[in-house]
């Protein structure tokens, strides 16, 4: 196990070195910072006076061991963009994005999980059609669009059609931004607030969608599979209601899969969060990334990447760790093949 | 009801603490300010906010006339000094009074190498206190345009720099942010009350400002929240979350227009788009014509400009949201004429009999440098200029980048035939000249944006004395040879002149500012 473990860690740093060095390989190609930095005005020899003082103009092996040595004490540089340090900007950055997430990814569960039920339970019923034609639209549709969709029909449109169904005025979203938020321990939530809460609903929604949808069909695959197993028709011939065999027989044996794919699919939400956080004008991690992009604010953009790899080289290795936790074959087969990989 | 309901609405996206009856006006915009120290970061957004807190001597109106700011006037009083009279009584945010060392103070730091506004003013060589209301500044020889140069130059509080050890503009070599990154005081009609950079920027009524008689009703309160997605930004408005966009995208104005309780200024901006050819080379680096340069002759340049038909790019790229120009430079800047500002006649025969005359009857291949996220609708601009060139035979291989990297690429002459666009910060046809049209001199540090290699000593000669002469009336006829001299020989095939439209609720009464810049003392709020 010990093994195990170790040759994983070497792999999750290989991983997160090949990230770090791809990211600065491609930041040869998103262009020049300096031109944002300086105003038209400045000559050529000032610019070429900055590029040097901020080192761009090392060969690309030199500025990335620059970047390693600096990351490994937690030094990260300053924004070329706002000239304040990189690691205070996404700390503060980081509330936003990660409340955001939780809350897509918990409204992809509690959405995703008894709609993926009743669609297996009651297959070919229009209810299920429905549902299931939803679901498609969640699949197929870019985020960028529902996000806009939703902007429109709850935000823009809302103040006719809302009174006019008996809301008051104020029921509509905001469009944008995250409400009042209070600090509680350096940490900016919006979870306390009415406005917050308010301003969450609709990005949150848009995020989630996608994942509802993957964790409502793989629900349903599951559960179809599992009733058919000979452990159902063994239930059944005890007798047992229907409640019974469904969920505490069926659905529990589902669940595994759903809640392992649910783990990587964080990683994948806190990456999806950009679009959505640029729709709604979210002031998450995402957003920074793409304000950073366009401004060729390099240190920022460096950060924001290894972080990201970070997280999903973190939770792949923490799900890789629950399967062999969990699943007890996987350990007898290392154990009877004498190796550690995987 | 309704009323009710807007308030209401107001009052959930605003700080609950906000007095009931304070007027708040929100406003957003594409980008927010890089920083709050008003001499680190020359650029749009930046000076925007900035100018709420701190003043310059001279202001600009809403129709970019210099107005007495914190100097009341401003006069020379020998050939290289000008004698500027500082309003009395003007006290800081913090109480403490504005004085002459914080004028000098401030042109200083303005001066320092990590200031970003150095060049607008390194033809001072000092600036001196006289006394407590009277600022002597000394240049290196007749400087007529200085004024306009203070338009652009904030006031800080020396005391209060010196007291959080901010007394040089942020550099990118510092370890730390700077006290003045997120703070600001000076004298303006604003303080910050709240500063969350990217997310929102309140700022609230002065209580000690100066110019409370004359300007009694600017809203109590400012919220600014950046929205980068145009949509987004677009439906805040609609649904009454903001009250005021600076920049809506130009396909959206239609609708904003027909929505009940919106409202749009627009005017020309001071910012005018042209083509530039690589004219100076001997041989085209992007080009299939190989040992001579096509550009170089004025009957080729001549062909390009009468070829395109810029009523169509007009009307159908930018929505009617441009105004066709003959002249590098737009109305509002001190040079600028009607007259000049003809273009030749849309003429595709011309273009093509000039092009044989050039011996080039079958036209040539040649690469058009593009940027996709700088100027209104850039690139569909240059994909209508590339169809439209193919009528005389010139096939455009048409880069469209980044202006991270298309600004670079021009920087470095690494093109032969480019887009770009001009503003005029002083409003000075000197401005143009210098930067555009005079011989490329590193050592000079002239025609630093001179991309192109044209040279004319003639032009060089006239932008060089229209700096220093201080005859109004003999400065004046320099700057209109010089106009002649720049339409006669044509080194750039001029655009058009882009419009700017500010939406807002009618509840705002708000003058429109060309340079596009907004300043919201002059704005009313119901």
């Amino acid at each position: 196990m010990l093994s195990f473990v170790v040759s994983r860690l070497l792999q999750s740093v290989a991983v997160m070195l090949a990230v770090a060095f791809l990211c600065f390989v491609l930041f040869n190609f998103v262009g020049d910072p300096v031109s944002n930095m300086v105003g038209q005005e400045a000559t050529a020899a000032e610019r070429a006076e900055m590029r040097h003082e901020l080192g761009l103009e090392d060969a690309v092996p030199v500025q990335f061991a620059r970047f390693l040595g600096n990351a490994v004490r937690g030094n990260f540089g300053k924004s070329y963009r706002l000239a304040r340090p990189v690691s205070d900007l996404i700390v503060e950055r980081m509330p936003a994005t990660l409340e955001l997430v939780a809350a897509a990814a918990l409204l992809a569960l509690a959405m995703g999980l008894p709609l993926g039920v009743l669609t297996a339970l009651r297959r070919n019923t229009p209810d299920s059609t429905v549902v299931m034609t939803f679901s498609l639209a969640g699949v197929a549709m870019p985020t960028f669009v529902i996000g806009i969709l939703l902007i429109y029909v709850f935000s823009v449109e809302c103040k006719s059609w809302a009174p006019a169904i008996g809301l008051a005025g104020d029921w509509c979203f905001p469009s944008f931004g995250r409400g009042e938020t209070v600090n509680v321990g350096g940490w900016s939530t919006g979870l306390l607030t009415a406005s917050g809460l308010k301003a969450l609903v609709l990005p949150a929604f848009t995020l989630s969608l996608f994942q509802m949808t993957l964790v409502l069909r793989l629900v349903r695959s599951q559960m179809l599979e599992v009733l058919r197993t000979d452990y159902i028709k063994f239930a059944r011939a005890r007798g047992l209601t229907n409640r019974a065999v469904h969920f505490r027989h069926a659905l529990k044996n589902t669940l595994l899969p759903v809640i392992t794919v649910i783990g990587i699919q964080v990683g994948g939400l806190i990456a999806f969060s950009i679009i959505t956080e640029t729709v709604f004008q979210w002031p998450g991690m995402g957003q920074l990334f793409i304000q950073s992009v366009q401004f060729a604010d390099i240190p920022v953009m460096a950060a924001y990447l290894v972080m990201v790899s970070l997280i999903f080289v973190s939770i792949n290795f923490l799900v890789d760790l629950l399967y062999v936790t969990i699943d007890p074959r996987l350990r007898v087969d290392r154990a009877r093949l004498g190796t550690a990989g995987g | 009801m309704l009323i009710a309901r807007m308030a209401a609405l107001a009052a959930a996206a605003l700080c609950v603490t906000t007095a009931v009856e304070a007027k708040t006006l929100r406003w957003a915009s594409q980008g927010d300010a890089l920083t709050l120290d008003p001499h680190s970061q020359n650029e749009g957004p930046t000076t925007a906010m900035n100018l709420h807190v701190y003043e310059p001597l001279i202001g600009r109106d809403p129709k970019l006339a210099k107005v007495p700011t914190l100097a009341l006037s401003w006069k020379p009083v020998a050939p290289d000094t000008w004698e500027f009279k500082l309003r009395p009584d003007v006290k800081f945010s913090d109480g403490t009074p504005f004085t002459a060392e914080d004028v000098a103070f401030s042109y200083t730091r303005a001066l320092a190498p990590t200031s970003d506004f150095r060049s607008y003013i390194s033809s001072i060589k000092e600036v001196k206190a006289i006394d407590p209301l009277t600022v002597h500044i000394v240049t290196n020889g007749p400087n007529p345009i200085l004024p306009d140069y203070a338009t652009s130059i904030l006031i800080m509080s020396k005391a209060w720099s010196e007291k959080h050890n901010v007394t040089k503009p942020q550099s990118y070599k510092d370890k730390e942010e700077t006290f003045a990154v997120r703070n600001a005081m000076g004298t303006g009609p604003y303080v910050v009350k709240q500063r969350d950079p990217d997310v929102r920027t309140v700022l609230t009524k002065n209580p000690t400002y100066w110019g409370a008689k004359e300007f009694p009703d600017y809203p109590d309160e400012l919220v600014y929240t950046p929205i980068k997605e145009p949509a987004t930004r677009v439906a805040a408005l609609i649904s009454g979350q903001v009250d005021f966009v600076l920049d809506a995208p130009l396909q959206d104005i239609a609708r904003i227009r027909q929505t009940p309780g919106l409202k749009t200024e627009e005017t020309a901006q001071v910012r005018s788009i042209f083509l530039g050819v690589d004219m100076g080379s001997a041989e085209l680096k992007y080009s299939d014509v190989k040992g001579k340069n096509p550009f170089a002759d004025k009957r080729v340049r001549q062909a390009m400009y009468q070829a395109i038909d810029i009523e169509a790019i007009k009307s159908k790229v930018m929505r009617n949201y441009s105004s066709p120009a003959g002249l590098v430079t737009s109305p509002g800047v001190h040079g600028y004429t009607k007259e000049l500002d003809k273009r030749l006649k849309y003429d595709v025969a011309a273009a093509k009999k000039l092009m044989a005359e050039a011996g080039y009857p079958n036209g040539f291949t040649v690469t058009l440098d593009c940027s996709n996220d700088r100027y209104n609708n850039d690139e569909q601009i240059c994909q209508a200029v590339t169809g439209m060139l193919a009528q005389i035979g010139i096939k455009v291989d048409l880069q469209s980048r980044s202006k991270t990297l298309h600004f670079p690429k021009v920087q470095k002459k690494d093109s032969s035939f480019f887009l770009v666009g001009w503003g005029v910060p002083t409003l000075d046809s000197h401005y143009v000249f210098t930067f555009l049209y005079q011989t490329n001199d590193a050592a000079k540090k002239v025609g630093s944006w001179n991309f192109i290699g044209y040279s004319n000593p003639k032009m060089d000669e006239l932008t060089d004395a229209m700096l220093k002469e201080v005859d109004q009336a003999k400065r004046d006829q320099m700057i209109a040879d010089a106009w002649k001299i720049a339409v006669e020989d044509m080194p750039y095939l001029p655009l058009h002149h882009q419009v700017i439209v500010w939406a807002m609720s009618d509840k705002v009464t708000m003058p429109i500012f060309a340079n596009d810049s907004p300043n919201f003392k002059y704005a009313k709020i119901k």
